[in-house]
Formats: C-alpha cells, structure tokens, sequence
C-alpha cells in the first residue's frame, strides 16, 4: 500500500477546509431540506479527508469504504434535487433511502458480482443528476453560467468512485498505487468546483 | 548562549507543549466566547502568558513527581527527568517558580479568574498526579475536571462572573478527556501495567473502556452543542461542529463494534483535533 505523503497530506487538509468552509457559510436561498443534504455531502468529505490524513491510505481497505462514498453523491444529489427538482422530492428521497439500503445489504450479503448491481445503479443515477442537471440549467439560463462548475465537479466525482469501486471489487481500472496517488488531487479539485459552483448558485 | 540554548533543549520536552498550547487555546476559546468587546491585546497578553505558565509550570512539577513511573514506562523512560538529563531539585524549582509567576498574573488581572487558575493548577498536581494517579483508574475525573479549568478561567474573565455556559465548556472538556486519555491507556497498556499505574482497560477491561470513550464523547459533543448555542454560535458554524461531532461519535460507536488498533489510534487523534476545531468555533 502507497504510504501517505505530506503533499496528499496537505492537499486532503485543503480539501478538509474548503468543504468546512461550504458547510459554515451554506448556500444563500437553499432550503432546510437542500442545506441539510448538501451538509451530509460536504460532512462526509471533510471527515473522510481528516481520517485520510490521521490514518493514511490504510483506511480504504476498509469495506465501509464502498458505503461511505455512496453517501457524497446520493446526498449531494438529493440536494440538488430538493432545490431544483422540487415535485421529484418525494421520489429521489425514496430512490436514495432504497438505493443507500440496498448498497450496505450488498456489501455484506450478496455476491461480489451481485453487489456491483445495486452501486452502479446508485452512483450511475446520482452521478448524473449532479453532473447533468448544473448543465443543462446553466445552458437554459436558469442559474449563473458558473453554476457548470457543480456539473464537472459531479464529473470528477463519478471518475473517483469508478475508481474506488473497481478497486475494491478487485478489478481496478489503473494500479492501485497510481489510484491512490491522483485521488488527494481529484478530491481537491471535485471539491473545489463545488464550492466554487454553488457559490454562485 | 549555548548554555541557555542547551537547557531550553532540555526543557521543552518537559512542557509537552502540544498539550500546553491545545489548554491555552481552550482558555482563549473560553474568553473570547464572551463576544463583548474583550479582546484588547494587553488582555489577551496577560491571558496568554498566564495559562502558559500555569499550564507548562504544573506540567513540569507533574513530571518531577512521575519521574520513578516514567522511568519505568518505554514511552517516558527517555525524558529528560527520568534519563537524568535535568537535575530534579532544579526542576521541582523552575516548575514552582513559573506556576506561581503565572498564578500571580492571573490574580493581578482578576481575582476570580487567578482563583480558577489556581485552582486547576492545585487539582492536577496535588489531587490527580500526587493524591489519585496511583491509587485509582477513577484519577482521570480529575485531571478532567483540571483540563477544564482553562476554559472555564477564560469565560469568567471574559464576563466577570461563573455562568452555566462556562460550566458548560468545563464539562465539555471533562467529558471529552477520557476519549484522549482512554485510547493512548490502551494503546500503552503495557506501559501502565509495569509502571503499576491503574487504568480503565486494565482495572475494568477494554469493553468497559470502549463504552466508556463512546459515551463520554456523546456527552462531550452534546454538551459543546449546547454551550456553543448558549454563546450565540452563528448556525453555520453550528452546523460544522455538528459535523464535526458527527466524525466523533461515528469513530467512538466503530470503536466498540469492530475494534481495533487502527480505529483507537484514530479516534485519539481524531478527538485532539476534534476539540482544537471546537475551540475555534466557539471563538467566533
């Protein structure tokens, strides 16, 4: 395993403080709903970024890896979902309480084939709403042109979870070390774009 | 020069000024909770060397005392005192003279505030390490309740007077002292059991301790919840210690379901972090 260097160190605390800051200063004009998700999302980021740094890259042989990642996109979604989407509240709400169940049974009840399933389902639908739907509304003119930045930040996330997730299901896409190498940077750059992104939102 | 230079290698091992600067941010914390306009630099000053001197003069007089035990222990065996590198009558001296220049500071600034001051140096020297530390795994409470007394100090000099919110914050740190000393008893046990110091792993084994860490670090973040809303925290920066808390307690509760090496060294440092984090919310 590719021991921690003080470059990922302080590239995961930029990280760390960045998502501090989007949670302290929230998002002007969100709703309870949206602000409360969206602080699930940066929550988990900021944390996981401060356990990266105490504990190293030792902490994702952890099978909770794979249940923790699922809660930035499913949550982050939702927000956006909440605040833009308001009539699908309901529906993405139980999408993402089903779809979160479903990835923590798989973990530890089904099949390393079977478990595939209900992640991909999960990330692939929650990658694309935070991917697409900054987008699109950018390009209709319903929010700042900067609010793309949300989009690729959603972008960047998807390829860090195809990343963890081929890895963990034992068929990595690149070698582990160079995995591990590139991730303190996308989780910097992944959060960097949305905090730059919902500033403007 | 090279003489002065020399004894202050010597010496500021014997401060542990991590721990030194984590009290004095916990008392900064504390005054500057009291958001009126207090934070005039003389004041600031005084605050700032008085819990230095405080903080750093009991820790030196705890070390001259532990000096036979921590000889014993593979983790303090090399410290200066037990190594023999600093003469103890010279130590047992330097530790009394900064904590009484640091306690008369405090008093010449505010009676009550010199008194808390005093008052945390008197529990962690004579109750905890010279009374307790030996005889009781129990001896921690104290050393809570010690570690506590900075904040609480700041807050009454801050306001002038002992309110539920500084009361509070002392709970706060009393209830989170466990999480940090519990986890590095355990990964020391060892270190204890030679040194014959009782600890919660080795008095009541490592179930009772988990449980112990778990509980006490819900307490802690739910009471630093609560001071925080009493100071008129802005909700933003509440939402980030609920975060924060979160982080804490999710380590504490994995601590008891999967333990492990890796899960308590985490959650040691974690908690350090955690309450540095704390303290610079609740200052602004």
């Amino acid at each position: 395993m590719k021991k921690i260097s003080i470059l990922d160190r302080i590239l995961l605390l930029i990280t760390g403080l960045l998502a501090a800051y989007q949670i302290a200063v929230g998002i002007d004009g969100t709703g309870t709903l949206a602000m409360s998700a969206y602080t699930v999302s940066f929550g988990v980021l900021l944390v996981a970024g401060l356990l990266l740094i105490i504990l190293g890259f030792d902490i994702l042989d952890s099978p909770l890896v794979v249940i923790i990642s699922t809660i930035i996109p499913l949550s982050l979604s939702l927000g956006l979902v909440y605040e833009y989407l308001p009539s699908w509240g309901n529906i993405y709400t139980i999408f993402v309480i089903i779809g979160f169940l479903l990835v923590i049974y798989s973990r530890y009840k089904m099949t390393s084939k079977l478990a595939f399933i209900p992640i991909a389902l999960v990330h692939g639908v929650s990658g694309m709403i935070i991917f697409l739907l900054p987008i699109i509304y950018s390009i209709q003119g319903k929010t700042p042109n900067e609010f793309v930045w949300v989009g690729i930040g959603g972008a960047l996330i998807g390829v860090g979870g195809l990343l963890l997730t081929f890895l963990k299901s034992g068929k990595p896409i690149l070698s582990k070390d160079t995995i591990l190498t590139v991730l303190p940077a996308l989780l910097l750059l992944m959060t960097a774009a949305f905090v730059f992104g919902f500033a403007t939102a | 020069m090279n003489k002065i230079k020399s004894k202050f290698r010597l010496y500021w091992p014997l401060i542990k000024s991590l721990q030194t600067a984590l009290l004095m941010v916990t008392g900064l914390a504390g005054y500057m909770s009291a958001r009126c306009p207090v934070t005039t630099r003389p004041t600031m000053l005084g605050l700032a060397l008085s819990l230095f001197l405080t903080i750093s003069g009991s820790t030196i007089l705890n070390m001259w005392y532990d000096r036979d035990i921590d000889a014993k222990m593979a983790r303090t065996a090399k410290r200066p005192l037990p190594s023999g590198k600093i003469d103890p009558t010279e130590a047992l001296r330097f530790g009394l003279i900064i904590s009484i220049i640091g306690v008369a500071i405090a008093v010449a600034m505010d009676a009550l505030y010199g008194l808390i001051i005093f008052g945390g140096l008197f529990i962690d020297v004579v109750i905890y390490t010279i009374w307790l530390k030996r005889k009781t795994a129990w001896s921690i409470v104290w050393g809570g309740i010690s570690g506590g007394m900075p904040i609480l100090a700041g807050r009454a000099l801050g306001i002038g007077t002992i309110d539920w919110i500084g009361i509070a914050l002392m709970f706060a740190i009393l209830f989170w002292i466990p999480t940090h000393i519990l986890t590095f008893s355990m990964r020391y046990r060892e270190d204890y059991k030679n040194a014959g110091v009782p600890t919660f792993p080795s008095t009541y084994g490592d179930n009772f301790t988990r449980n112990t860490i778990a509980i006490s670090s819900i307490l802690a973040a739910i009471i630093i919840g609560l001071a925080a809303y009493g100071i008129g925290t802005d909700w933003g920066f509440l939402r980030l210690m609920a975060v924060l808390s979160g982080g804490l307690l999710t380590l504490a509760i994995a601590s008891i379901i999967k333990p492990s090496e890796t899960v308590n060294f985490g959650l040691f440092k974690y908690a350090s972090l955690y309450m540095l984090s704390a303290m610079i919310l609740l200052m602004f």
